[in-house]
Order: structure tokens, then sequence, then C-alpha cells
């Protein structure tokens, strides 16, 4: 088998089933138990201070 | 380090000097001229300073990079509408290519310098930019690599003005929205590389637990903008010494390579890029939370799912196997999705704060662009349907639906950014003038929707004249006929232009009087609004 014969094939089979599986893990993920509370913290990092860096002393996590 | 500099500095001087002498065509001397008097100019800073105490690492955020980066986007933004408009006038009056600028100054080669203006320098300025400031306030971090992203933003500029001199000299390899010829592609890949080292770093040591959606936007663009260079610039200089190289792929391969590149150019430099700046900015300006974070996840993962795929679909009737532009074709379509998933997100956040829309021009100018947004990723599926590209394809249509793209969706949220940027960044409490980014406003939507609505006229009439034919069979209109045809619409479209530069102009007085800090006007005068002019 020449190599884009090859290619091609892995490319209809086994590669399209991966990179489909990873997507729909990937949406199924962002509906996981709990996961509404966390994006909710999470949208809110561009509405905090935007002024300076949060000090070495901060634990840095206080969003979630 | 500095007696490192000094060497590297040196060289690359001395190699120039020499390519400026041995060059084998104009623009590669011009270029390695160009190139000599950067380096031997840094090489002279960088010797001045060489006993000078280093000065503190600075703490807070590194906002230097991104005050100079607002003020390359609005000047690269004028200039890039300024060709713009110029070209749409030589094509409704050709008397416009002078014979006293010839080559230089002809429409084949003001054409790239108008394209790559508006999207590199202006759109590229602006992610820059705005990436910069986004991912330090996401992350809660100054940036990372001190003054690498100096490095990134003058790099950045000396690539724009390789490429643009290099187009009005006849340096082209011939791929649109990817001209510059190898040297120039070599110069860009070490900018960007530094870029994505800025950018991930600063992510890496962020303070928040999180990577914000915006920068995860960002960060798709900056790494599949990357593959994109380098494959479809992958190509073998005639000399050291020349411009001129030759690709490695040829005929059909060339040309899917080619449009891999240009369509994922639109997908990850003008649309996910840009939507790292809407998912910060908009949520800002409005201040609310963006509608549904899940929705963004959805939005980036399926966006970056589905472009990478839509490329052939500009190869409809081509050599390209129907298979291939099928495949495009069906991409395209599913693409609608997460596109309009996108724009209810950002539309939707405006949810309990419509108010604002009428007293916040800023806020105006994000919705505006969203809903031009909306209407290019309706439009464009739509003419990535075999049945229809067979009107519109190779007619004004196309340049009308990347326009609305362009100066709507890009355009505007950019404009509305800078807004946003200006006061922030320079310590002010708001822009100098509020009326005159109403005025702003108004002049861009109108100015576009001029230029679009005249495009769609004239790209379909000519689409029906080209394939008209008589009852024998004959086509009924030579090409000729159609230009003929074509010529109250191009006037109408150049004054679009001329209206949506005369607003980029307001901007710039506004941010101009914004930054030296003049008084803000309490009673609106809209007369006084337009120096411009």
């Amino acid at each position: 088998m020449n190599t884009y014969s090859f290619l091609r094939e892995l490319a209809d089979s086994w590669v399209l089933l991966a990179m489909f599986l990873f997507f729909a893990g990937v949406i199924l993920w962002a509906f996981r138990p709990g996961s509404t509370k966390v994006y909710a913290a999470v949208a809110k990092i561009p509405l905090g201070d935007d002024t300076k860096p949060k000090s070495m002393t901060d634990k840095g996590d206080d969003h979630v | 380090m500095n007696y490192f500099k000094l060497v590297v500095l040196g060289i690359i001087a001395l190699i120039a000097a020499i390519g400026t002498n041995w060059g084998h065509d104009l623009a590669y001397k011009v270029h390695a001229f160009i190139i000599m008097a950067v380096a031997a100019g840094m090489f002279i800073w960088v010797l001045r300073r060489i006993d000078e105490p280093v000065p503190a690492a600075e703490t807070g955020y590194a906002d230097g990079v991104v005050r100079a980066g607002v003020i390359a986007t609005a000047f690269w933004g004028i200039a890039g509408f300024l060709v713009g408009t110029f070209i749409a006038f030589q094509l409704a009056f050709p008397e416009l290519n002078f014979d006293w600028g010839q080559p230089f100054t002809n429409f084949g080669r003001l054409r790239p310098l108008h394209t790559s203006a508006v999207i590199f320098a202006f759109g590229g300025n602006a992610l820059i930019c705005t990436s910069f400031y986004v991912v330090q306030r996401t992350s809660s971090v100054r940036l990372f690599g001190g003054n690498l992203s100096w490095f990134v933003f003058w790099g950045y500029q000396l690539f724009i003005v390789l490429a643009a001199t290099g187009y009005l000299l006849g340096a082209t390899q011939s791929k649109e929205y990817a001209e510059p010829e190898w040297y120039t592609d070599v110069w860009l890949t070490i900018i960007w590389v530094a870029y994505l080292v800025v950018f991930l770093g600063t992510i890496f040591k962020r303070r928040e637990r999180h990577i914000y959606v915006a920068n995860w936007f960002y960060l798709s663009f900056i790494i599949t903008v990357a593959m994109l260079h380098i494959v479809n610039n992958l190509s073998i200089p005639v000399s050291f010494w020349g411009s001129k190289s030759v690709q490695v792929f040829a005929g059909v391969q060339d040309a899917m390579t080619q449009w891999w590149y240009g369509h994922n150019a639109v997908g990850f430099f003008l649309t996910a890029g840009f939507l790292g700046m809407m998912y910060y900015f908009v949520p800002k300006q409005a201040n609310r939370p963006v509608y549904s974070y899940k929705l963004s996840i959805i939005h980036f993962w399926s966006l970056i799912f589905l472009y990478i795929w839509a490329g052939p679909h500009h190869l409809h009737y081509t050599a390209l196997p129907d298979w291939a532009a099928t495949l495009g074709m069906v991409f395209s379509i599913v693409l609608w999705m997460p596109s309009w998933g996108g724009m209810i997100n950002g539309l939707m956040t405006l949810q309990g704060a419509w108010d604002k829309l009428r007293t916040d021009p800023i806020l105006r100018m994000f919705v505006i662009s969203l809903g031009f947004y909306g209407m290019s990723t309706f439009e464009g599926p739509m003419m990535s349907i075999r049945a229809v590209n067979s009107l519109s394809h190779y007619t004004d249509w196309t340049i009308g639906h990347v326009h609305s793209g362009a100066l709507g969706w890009n355009g505007m949220i950019t404009f509305g950014a800078l807004y946003f940027l200006t006061p922030k960044l320079w310590g002010r409490d708001k822009m100098f003038s509020t009326s005159a980014i109403n005025w702003h406003f108004w002049l861009a939507t109108i100015g576009i929707v001029l230029y679009a609505s005249s495009m769609w006229v004239t790209g379909i009439m000519e689409g029906l004249m080209w394939r008209e034919v008589d009852d024998q069979g004959f086509l009924v209109n030579s090409f000729a006929d159609t230009v003929a045809a074509k010529f109250p619409m191009y006037v109408v479209r150049g004054l679009g232009g001329v209206l949506y530069l005369a607003g980029g102009l307001i901007m710039v007085w506004n941010m101009w009087m914004t930054i030296r800090g003049a008084k803000p006007v309490t009673t609106a005068l809209p007369s006084n609004a337009t120096p411009a002019e």
C-alpha cells in the first residue's frame, strides 16, 4: 500500500473516530455535574479588579 | 548578554550590507538596506547603554506595549482604509492608475498592500495588543518574558514594513493573504514563536485556577496561524541574495494548501482571535458575565473542529476532486451553528442591560459588530454551496461578503476595544468626546451598508451577465460589458469607503485628544466632531 492510500484510509477510519470521540467528550465534559457552579465563577474572572495583579500572598483561586 | 546582542546585531548588519550590494532585485536591495539600518541603529542603541545600571524589574501589568499596540492599530487602520478607498476609486476611474506612478502604484500592487494593511497590520496589531491586555487581566499576572513582548511588537512592525514595501516593489509569491516572500516569512515565524512564548508563559504563571475562555480563543489563533503560515509558505529561495522563491507544492496541491491557509486565516485570525476580544470586552463593557459559559466552551470546540475543513469551498469547479469540495461545503454549512451560537452568546450577555445601548455608543459598537458577525457567517455558508457559488464566485459579491465581515465584525469590535482601552491605559475617566464616538458609529455603519449593498447588486448582476446565453447558446455579454455596467456601484462602494475612513479619522482625533488629556467636552457639539474632512 502506498503512503497516500495508507494515510487516506487511516484518516477515514481511526483518526476520524478518535477526533469525533474527543469532540463529543469535550462537549459532554462541559455538562458534567457541578459544572454550572464552576463556570459561574469562571465567567466572573474579567469583572474583577483590572488595575493590578494579585499580590504574591493571594491564594489565587478565590473565584472557585 | 549585551555583548551577545552586539555580535548578533553586527553580523546581521554586515550580511544585510552585503545583500544591499549583491541583491538581484530592487525589493531585496531595499529590504536589505532597511534591515541593515535597523540592525545598525539597534547596535548603537545597545552599545550606548552597555554600562548603564539595569533598572529594577517593574511590577504590575505591562501596559507600555499595549499602549504602543493601540496607537499602531489606529495608525495602520487609517493607512489600510486609505489605500482601500483609493483602490476602490481606481476600479471606478482607471485614470487613477497614474502613468507617473507605474508600476508601483497600480491596482495590482496596491491591492495586496490594502488587504495586508487591514488584516495583518490593523487586525494583527489589535489582536496582539488586546491579547497582551486580556491575558494579563484574566491571569492576574504581569506578562511573561520581560522585554520579549516589545520584541514581538517592534518585530511585527518590521514585518509589516517589509511586506508592504515588498508589494510595491514587486516582491510577491502570488498567494492571496500570504504574499510576502521567503525572508519576510522567516522573520514572521520568529516573531510568532516569540509571541507564543510570551502568551503561553503568561498563562503558565497565572494566578487564576481557570484559563478564561477568551485566552482559549487567543491561544488557538496563535497556534493555528503558526501552523498555517509555515505549511503554506514552504518554498525554496532561488538565491539567498534575491527575493524570488519557488513553492514546494504544485498544481492542485498548491491550490488546496493555499485555501486551507486562506480560509483558516479568516477562521482563526479574523474569527477566533477576535472572538477572544469579544469574550473579554463585551462582558467588561456591559459589566455582566458572559451569557452562558458552557455555550462559550461548545462554541470554542465546535468552531476550531469545523473551521479547519472549510477551505475547499474556495475551489468549486476546479481540478480539486469533487469529494474534497463537497467536504469543504458541508463543513462550511455546519459551521453556521457554532458561529450563531457565539453571536447569541455575545448578544445575550446584554440581557438585563439593553438600556445601556441608548447611552453607551461603545457597547453599541460591540453589538453591531456581533450583528455583522452573524450576518456574514450566515452569508458565507450560503455562498459555499456549490450552486450558489457558481453564481457568486469571481464576482464582487465575494468582495462584499468579505467586507461586511471585515469592516462590520473585525473593524467595529476593534474600534470598540480601542475606545475601551484608550481611557484605561492613559488613566482618563472616559474618551474625550462621546458624541464623536456616535459620529464614528453612524459613519462606519452607513459606510458598510453602502459597501455591502452595492457589492450585492453588482456581484449578482455580473454573475448573471456572465452566464447569460442567447437562444443559439452564445454568450450575450462580453467581459467589458459587465465592467461598464458595474460603474455606478463602484462609485457607491468608493463613497462607502470614504464614510468608513472618515469615521476612522474621527476616532484617531478622539484618541489623540483623550491621550493628550484635554478636558472632555461637556455639551454635545457634533459640528465640531468632524475635523478630519
